[in-house]
């Protein structure tokens, strides 16, 4: 892991090397260079496998974290490649060229924090939020208990309990 | 006159509907072939697929956002709803996360009870499954015998744990209870009852006509296709390749045990159920070395600090786990305070059922469809946490 790494710090800017177990590491890659270096990654050093994308927001620090967990069959360990955005303008490269399941990933973060991948295929499909039109949910500011109260109506309900109107039906002179 | 193919504007199709020639047809959310809420909508032509296009968001419960205000052992109860036919690949995970960002050791006792629970869940799951398989392929009597037998395994369940689905036995630091008098000898009446029911199933629906020829041949996974889409779990298996994580990357004590990577070479429908069918089998007998080897005395739990206040150290982690489908992980994210920052859940359905059915189903018959989807073995409720 610690050899792939200064392989990788030698051709891009990296840092915050953390090892976190024996078969897994963490990384933070420039913004600029993380579709890159995942494609070295990829290429020449056999992390074949895309577990999974995901975002983390850091809304004291003003920016999102991106992380990719990459997965080596070979030597089996994954990495963790961690890109910082603006929270203000989020946008990333896309990466779905390298990987199919990333599209539908990249989808997802679109529409949970707003995150624009420019040229993934159906990024701009709603995949979970039919007609929503609020502000993305996963962010952390967004507050679902005021945001319900201005966007449904509270409706009041009748309770009934079901052996008090069993008996008003079938005794009602009682 | 009817172009043969369809119009391409912007790099897409574009299906004239009214033509006559194709025809939209959603298969879900509510529909006896699809498991969980799911749908797809078909183009179709004649009887052929011709463009398909999967919907999510009928379960969509919001349990990662949920679980970002909840303290960690709020979150505990939370988890193992994520996936509702195998909850203790989730129940594992989260514990062993947090166990990791705290710093604290599971005793050996735990550990066992830990890897012996996993087992009996993935058995439960993979007897479900069997059931939707061959009860797509209109074979329902298997699908009665498994769904029936699943029940006896719910019921070790509910001995050991006092809950039939949603069991929160594995809870951070160890697990609730030890095994209960009388249950060792109560699994093996049910193990061996399940492998009846497996030789009787691999008589009926493994040398069924029908099954056989519907099932060899369909939706074939290439081993090109395997990194190209992120497959994992019985499905890569299905296709050759040798990749299972409780032997690649051991976790528990599944080092301790004596068990080999099932593969088949054909990654059609039939290789996949095979394997499946072999993995059943390895459960089985991945119980009964764990009830042979385990320790019998020893703790079973390990104090955590006040869990109401429990503060988690800042740090990240991602744990992984071999569940019915594949790798199944959770990432953890603490920022130092007792709420988590951010807990991100890896189904392998998200691939599966998405990215790579989209493709798969293109071009296949129209009443293949859900058993093709069943065969890839998709949960939704881990699409949509």
């Amino acid at each position: 892991m610690k050899t792939i790494y200064e392989d990788l710090n030698k051709r891009f800017t990296m840092s915050g090397y953390k090892q976190q177990r024996d078969d897994l590491a963490f990384v933070t890659v420039d913004k600029d260079q993380l579709v890159n270096a995942i494609t070295y990654l990829k290429d020449y050093h056999k992390f074949t496998h895309l577990a999974f994308v995901t975002a983390v927001d850091w809304l004291e620090e003003n920016e999102f974290q991106i992380t990719y967990l990459l997965h080596n069959y070979e030597l089996k360990v994954d990495l963790g490649l961690k890109v910082r955005l603006d929270r203000d303008n989020p946008t990333m490269d896309t990466i779905h060229h390298l990987w199919k399941q990333a599209r539908v990933y990249q989808r997802e973060l679109h529409e949970m924090f707003g995150i624009d991948f420019p040229g993934s295929p159906g990024v701009n499909d709603p995949m979970i939020l039919e007609s929503w039109e609020g502000p993305p949910p996963m962010r952390r500011d967004f507050d679902t208990k005021k945001y319900s109260e201005e966007t449904y109506d509270h409706r009041e309900r009748q309770h009934i309990e079901p052996e008090d109107h069993l008996r008003k039906q079938l005794y009602p002179e009682d | 006159m009817i172009d043969k193919y369809p119009k391409i504007v912007d790099g897409k199709s574009v299906y004239d509907l009214d033509s006559q020639k194709y025809l939209k047809m959603w298969q879900g959310p509510q529909h006896p072939g699809v498991t969980g809420n799911m749908s797809l909508e078909l183009i179709i032509s004649g009887d052929q697929v011709v463009a398909c296009n999967t919907h999510v968001g009928y379960l969509h419960r919001g349990f990662e956002k949920l679980m970002e205000r909840r303290r960690y052992i709020n979150c505990f109860p939370i988890v193992c709803r994520i996936c509702v036919p195998e909850p203790d690949t989730n129940e594992y995970l989260f514990a062993a996360a947090t166990e990791e960002l705290l710093g604290i050791t599971v005793p050996e006792k735990a550990q066992w009870l830990r890897t012996l629970d996993l087992e009996l869940s993935r058995l439960a799951s993979f007897l479900m499954w069997i059931g939707g398989q061959s009860g797509s392929f209109g074979s329902g009597t298997v699908a009665q015998w498994a769904i029936a037998n699943r029940d006896f395994v719910l019921d070790l369940f509910e001995e050991l744990s006092g809950a039939r689905i949603y069991h929160m036995y594995m809870i951070p630091g160890g697990v609730r209870g030890n095994l209960p008098e009388g249950w060792i000898e109560h699994t093996e009446k049910v193990l061996n009852n399940t492998e009846k029911l497996l030789d009787e199933i691999y008589i009926v629906l493994f040398n069924n006509a029908v099954f056989k020829s519907r099932a060899v041949g369909m939706g074939v996974i290439t081993p090109e296709m395997i990194d190209q889409y992120g497959i994992v779990g019985p499905n890569a298996r299905a296709s050759g390749a040798a990749r299972d994580i409780r032997k690649d990357n051991p976790y528990l004590v599944y080092d301790h045990l004596d068990f080999k990577i099932e593969t088949e070479t054909a990654g059609d429908t039939y290789a996949r159920t095979l394997v499946r069918w072999k993995e059943m089998h390895q459960s089985i007998s991945l119980i009964r070395q764990i009830l042979k080897l385990m320790p019998k005395l020893g703790p079973i739990y390990t104090k955590l600090p006040n869990v109401l206040h429990m503060k988690v150290p800042a740090g990240e982690t991602y744990v992984k786990a071999e569940s019915t489908r594949g790798e199944y992980g959770y990432y953890i994210v603490a920022d130092g305070t007792e709420f988590p920052r951010k807990i991100t859940v890896r189904g392998p359905s998200y691939s599966h059922g998405m990215a790579l059915l989209e493709d798969l189903v293109v071009g296949g018959n129209i009443a293949d469809t859900h058993g093709l989807m069943l065969s890839l073995h998709t949960y939704p409720p881990e699409i949509e946490r």
